[in-house]
């Protein structure tokens, strides 16, 4: 056994590996304290919710209280590793300034109450506005960490009970884009690619995915086929140096930095040289795709140097990175927020699903996508429709899949919503900020930090029109606008299941008690469709179920067929072993490793989710025109044109803005900022900037700085850091609950969305975080240097020049190695279930 | 040959809905999609009005005496709120249907003189002008419940 400090060392010991063997076990476990191994009284199953990977991991429960965690050794996410987040920060926050009672807004102030009172102000104020204006006044808004039984049950409440097409969650800011593309090009949201592409791959490309800190164990997946024998090449796309820019140098790879919202022209070039170098798969195009001539065409003015200079990279990286795609055998893609949260976001992601099928590499080991998720449970508020769209990926648009759910339901098909797509978040709060939509319920989330133009944000919360309801397990800043605030039970406190980025679904058990009387978000959504009596056609209560596996046990039919089948999962057949990946049903009983192994794709007419988009306008394609494309299972290559994002740094804005995630933190802290050592690593925001943008602004190291953006300012120390030139980050973690003005920046604003502007994708609808304009002044000088972490992305451009980050006694890990055989991977059936089978297209 | 007046016409549409899309989408600025797709389509306009400058000018010389009441109306004022958005994209609409129909009739013309520069010419605007078209009934059919049920 092992002891390391997992502050300092993010990835943990490495196990290094050869091509096509398995990934090993490691064993990772960190205890409070002086707690040791043998003084837990129980250890209860369940994954991590601090980010999409999902590592599986036990609690470990002693005299009532959680005191830490262990990875899961058989769980073939994780093969029993956990990061920094999962270590230290999944499990502290439980003991600390939790809210224990409801609260409710009397003369202005958020007074102590009871579950009575707080629900009856709920109810009598949904009553209201039902009678009054019906079903459009209101709007759900939630997150990317709650359960799937909890998503499934808002969704049929909002759905079929109320009859409101608002409800979406902080997944739109987060992983709409992945869903938007995965339905524009396969027609279905639904990873194909598995994390065991990982162990097989030639050739890795991250396109804007800093996987190094936002997926910590799945980099150390990476990092043990880097350092092993036949290592993949690595091709990073991001504007600042990262440890994955690192390793796409050390391993013969490219580390592309193009200026922020010009990744379309990139991936125009990169789809034009793969097909006019002749890389592309003619017969995988022929027989699996549609689209090919129209996107060879758009692609056609995109020369690598037409791009370099858009981009401003050098053109013969461009090439390349090309090259490398064209010409490796096996190549697994994995993208995440530097593209969807950019310009052209879903066009740009679906260039790389694009670059996949050109070159037919989809659904073998090694040849995988990866579109990423950001929260944990991201994936299901889309199965389940507690976002923009609705259950079991089923199409708005499509008369027979609304009929389906209304006979699940029982309800009238006119009371859902669909006679557009359901409301997407940025118009949800646009409806808010006109007064059209009077009641807004945000559950376990914090757009008062998350969302962008944080000043527009507060006014709307703060408008006197607008019924805010909180749930949440703290007093966030968002909670300290609502007029009323549910305290809900958090991870290890209830139980439920949720699944990460490549379909695996774990089971999450209820390891303690919840604080006070705070309840699970199932049961407040629970009591929420009882006092409505929300009833179905015959008059018989509309939810029927009472506890998580009802509710589970309900949301398995409504996927029963569909890609996302779970008819096959049980919470028994999810206890004691590994994770499994949808889909999963009888036929398949050991779930789905990767999709489409046989090139026959979800986009028949009767089964897609969508019928596409527009990938310029986001204008969509209706049923006759989609019909008329005779798609027949083939995948769609779509194409955009390049085009200028809407705000550019100019003469008074000369800086690039973006925001960003470090290693040590997650989303707006509430937990993690809850953990000593997490707190310790990265404390407090940072601006950083080139050398040479520094030595031209006269700016050194920890300098208070401010960044000025049209729409507000930050304030905060500088880290010389190792971005390129004319480009500003700032972490986006870091709000005002920990401050003394509470909810809002006070002389103090450095919440990075304070900066950001109300824009968003046309298609996927999300959010534009990282094409901001914006000026840089210096302020004061430092106290010393910036507290942002050494270890990452934030690392000081003059090695040495800053302390290194360390985590000291308190981060003891324990890594246990080779104890066990690594988990087998599950199977990849050679036709997908859920789509329907064709016959190759034939040349003739 | 009337051929000349219609493309002089569909010139004129075309910079007509152009300005329409400016207009618009300065007077919705608050609706940020709106504003800035409405920019990207007006572009897209000013490029269509450009590619037939050399048609024009090449079928300028048999210009026939111009008929009258040819020339589209631009828009008004923009309207204000939810329900001024609504109306404000279906005059949007109205005009993007007319230019749409107006590039099939000279597409037609296209045809019968066998003129390939102006088929060409046809081909790419038709297609960008039913994508203008998809994307304005889109907008509209979602904002439609909401300005008409909801708003204040
Ligand atoms: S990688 Fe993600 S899921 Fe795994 S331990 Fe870290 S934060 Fe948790």
């Amino acid at each position: 056994m092992d002891e390391a400090d997992r502050i300092s060392d993010i990835w943990g010991a490495r196990t290094p590996h050869a091509r096509d063997e398995s990934w090993p076990v490691r064993v990772d476990m960190h205890l409070d304290g002086d707690v040791g191994e043998a003084d837990v009284d129980r250890w209860v199953q369940s994954a991590c919710v601090l980010c999409s990977n999902g590592c599986a991991c036990d609690i470990a429960v002693k005299d009532g209280r959680m005191v830490g965690v262990r990875g899961r050794a058989q769980d073939t996410v994780n093969h029993g590793r956990l990061g920094p987040k999962g270590l230290y920060g999944s499990w502290q926050w439980s003991r600390s300034d939790r809210l224990t009672r409801p609260l409710v807004r009397e003369n202005g102030e958020l007074v102590k109450s009871d579950w009575d009172t707080a629900m009856g102000r709920i109810v009598e104020r949904s009553r209201a506005l039902l009678d009054d204006v019906g079903p459009l006044s209101h709007g759900f808004y939630t997150s990317g960490q709650l359960f799937l039984e909890e998503y499934y049950t808002l969704a049929v409440i909002g759905k079929a009970g109320i009859g409101t097409p608002h409800m979406d969650g902080n997944t739109r800011l987060c992983t709409a884009t992945a869903a938007a593309a995965m339905k524009e090009s396969f027609g279905s949201d639904g990873q194909p690619g598995s994390y065991t592409d990982i162990e097989s791959c030639d050739a890795i490309f991250l396109f804007g995915h800093n996987m190094a800190e936002t997926q910590t164990v799945l980099w150390a997946r990476v990092l043990d086929r880097v350092h092993g024998a036949d290592p993949p090449r690595v091709v990073a796309v991001d504007p600042r140096t990262t440890p994955v820019a690192e390793a796409a140098v050390a391993t013969g790879g490219v580390h592309l930095a193009p200026m922020p919202g010009t990744n379309m022209a990139l991936m125009n070039a990169l789809v034009r040289e793969v097909i006019h170098r002749g890389w592309a798969d003619r017969d995988y195009v022929y027989a699996h795709t549609l689209g090919f001539d129209e996107l060879a065409a758009t692609v056609e003015p995109y020369t690598p140097e037409v791009a370099a200079k858009i981009c401003r990279v050098p053109a013969s990286d461009v090439r390349r990175a090309a090259e490398i795609f064209g010409t490796s055998p096996r190549v697994l893609s994995t993208v995440l927020q530097g593209f969807y949260q950019s310009h052209q976001a879903t066009a740009a992601a679906c260039q790389v699903n694009n670059l996949h099928l050109l070159r037919g590499m989809i659904g073998r080991p090694g040849c995988g996508i990866l579109q990423m998720n950001g929260q944990p449970t991201a994936q299901n508020t889309r199965e389940c429709g507690a976002d923009g769209d609705l259950p079991g990926f089923r199409n708005w648009d499509d008369a027979e899949h609304i009929d389906q759910l209304a006979r699940l339901w029982n309800v009238d098909p006119l009371t859902i919503p669909h006679w557009a797509p359901p409301t997407h978040a940025m118009q949800l709060w646009r409806y808010a900020e006109q007064g059209s939509i009077r009641l807004l319920w945000i559950s376990a989330t914090n757009p008062a930090v998350s969302m962008p133009e944080l000043a527009r944000i507060r006014a709307i919360l703060a408008r006197e029109d607008l019924f805010v309801v909180v749930q949440d397990g703290f007093l966030t800043e968002t909670a300290q606008y609502a007029d009323v605030v549910l305290p809900a039970a958090m991870w290890g406190e209830k139980q439920g299941t949720f699944t990460n980025v490549n379909r695996t679904v774990h089971l999450s058990d209820r390891a303690v008690d919840p604080p006070g009387e705070a309840r699970s978000d199932l049961d407040i959504f629970l009591d929420y469709a009882r006092r409505m009596d929300l009833r179905d056609r015959d008059g018989a209560p509309l939810i029927a179920w009472t506890d998580p596996e009802g509710a589970f046990a309900a949301w398995r039919e409504c996927t029963r067929g569909r890609l996302c089948d779970y008819t096959g999962l049980s919470y028994e057949k999810l206890r004691g072993g590994s994770g499994i990946p949808w889909p999963c049903n009888d036929e398949h009983p050991e779930g789905t490793d990767r999709l489409y192994a046989d090139g026959v794709f979800p986009t028949d007419p009767g089964v897609c989710e969508s019928y596409g988009h527009d990938l310029l306008t986001g204008g969509s394609l209706d049923e006759r025109t989609y019909r008329a494309l005779d798609v027949r299972g083939r995948a769609l290559l779509k194409g955009s044109p390049y085009t200028a994002a809407p705000e550019a740094p100019d003469d008074e804005y000369p800086f690039a803005v973006i925001s960003g995630r470090t290693a040590y933190q997650f989303h707006t802290r509430t937990k993690t900022g809850r953990s000593r050592q997490l707190r310790r690593a990265a404390p407090e925001p940072w601006v950083e900037l080139s050398v040479a943008d520094a030595a031209r602004l006269g700016v050194a190291e920890g300098d208070v700085l401010c960044v000025e953006s049209p729409r507000g300012s930050v304030q905060a120390p500088a880290r010389i850091g190792r971005g390129r030139d004319g480009v500003v980050f700032v972490p986006f973690h870091y709000g005002y609950w920990d401050t003394p003005a509470g909810r809002a920046p006070g002389d103090d604003p450095h919440a990075a969305n304070e900066l950001t502007l109300t824009e968003w994708d046309p298609v996927s609808k999300q959010p534009l975080f990282k094409v901001a304009a914006a000026r840089v002044v210096r302020v004061a000088d430092g106290t010393g240097p910036a507290a942002a972490p050494t270890t990452t992305a934030s690392a000081p451009a003059r090695p040495g020049a800053v302390a290194g980050t360390v985590g000291g006694p308190g981060a003891a890990t324990q890594e246990r190695v080779g104890e066990s055989a690594p988990p087998p991977a599950p199977p990849t059936p050679e036709h997908t279930p859920g789509v329907p089978r064709h016959e190759a297209t034939d040349r003739s | 040959m009337h051929l000349a007046t219609y493309l002089g016409l569909l010139h004129h549409a075309e910079h007509t809905l152009a300005e329409a899309f400016r207009r618009v989408g300065d007077g919705h600025a608050a609706e940020p999609d709106v504003f800035h797709l409405c920019e990207v389509l007006a572009r897209q306009c000013d490029r269509h009005t450009d590619a037939l400058v050399p048609v024009v000018e090449r079928h300028d010389e048999r210009r026939e005496t111009e008929p009258e009441r040819l020339l589209t109306a631009g828009l008004g004022e923009t309207r204000s709120g939810g329900v001024g958005l609504l109306r404000d994209l279906q005059d949007l609409y109205t005009l993007a249907s007319f230019v749409d129909i107006t590039w099939t009739v000279v597409g037609q013309a296209g045809q019968g003189l066998a003129d390939r520069e102006l088929l060409d010419v046809v081909g790419t605007c038709e297609r960008e002008t039913a994508v203008q078209l998809r994307w304005l009934r889109t907008r509209i059919k979602q904002a439609a419940p909401q300005a008409l049920i909801a708003a204040r």
